[in-house]
């Protein structure tokens, strides 16, 4: 899984690239905790528009971003999901506890 | 119901091998013509099922996963994936949602994606021998136009 980040002010914006599943999971994690340490953000958007497939390892990804953002004072929001992990993302409620786009 | 082909796969439990597995079940259904959202759930339930086996019933050595696949009667799909681990020992339990033994890695939403995202869910399991969990999917035929 790759990453490109953008950042502007306070906001960090991740695009994430490639299959979100567990074999990748742990090292997307440590990779967007160091990002999140690096540039201490008020707004992180997490960019799905490039990940082609995701099963519920993204949830946990997610919820550990949201987690980190909260102790931060700020919050995070999900954008350009495709259908495939929409789905997976709508049937664990998400968009019901993170802004979805 | 009459089989109507099938096909045994038998890997290890490393994690490079989740996405095998579902390229694996994506290339075997393809044969039924799925819509890309029915592909979606295949590949989905098989990845959620295969990453259970890896995290929990071999949690620290590697095994042997056995993957079948059928196609059924009537356009069902059905997949089942064994494993010689450490069993589940409360198998309501586990199948609850954001129930995980797996730490902060792992959502808890295994089981309940795979039971969504297919037609029927069956895990069958023994502390110490292992556990099965069988998906039947049906795949809806689509109109091909005249021949």
């Amino acid at each position: 899984m790759k990453v490109q980040t953008k950042k502007e002010g306070r906001s960090l914006a991740i695009l994430l690239i490639g299959e979100l599943d567990h074999h990748g999971a742990k090292g997307l994690m440590q990779r967007l905790d160091q990002e999140i340490e690096a540039s201490l953000p008020l707004q992180l958007t997490l960019d799905f528009g490039g990940v082609s497939f995701m099963d519920s390892s993204g949830i946990a990804v997610v919820m550990r971003c949201r987690q980190r953002m909260r102790e931060l004072g700020g919050s995070v929001k999900l954008c350009k999901a495709a259908q495939q992990p929409r789905k997976v993302l709508e049937a664990a409620g998400i968009q019901r506890i993170v802004e979805m786009e | 119901m009459k089989v109507e082909n099938y096909v045994v796969l038998e890997f290890l439990s490393r994690s490079s091998n989740e996405s095998f597995a579902r390229m694996a079940a994506a290339g075997f259904v393809a044969q039924l013509d799925p819509t890309l959202d029915e592909l979606g759930d295949i590949k989905t339930a098989v990845s959620e099922a295969v990453t259970n086996v890896i995290v929990h019933a071999y949690p620290d050595k590697l095994g042997k996963i056995v993957m079948k696949m059928k196609i059924l009667e009537d356009h069902v799909l059905e997949i089942s994936i064994r494993d010689w681990g450490c069993g589940i020992p409360d198998v309501n339990k586990a199948m609850e949602p954001l129930f995980t033994t797996g730490g902060e890695e792992r959502s808890g939403m295994g089981f309940t994606i795979m039971e969504s995202f297919t037609d029927r869910l069956r895990v069958k399991s023994a502390v110490g021998k292992g556990t099965t969990v069988s998906m039947r999917k049906r795949i809806s035929q689509r109109l091909t136009g005249m021949r």
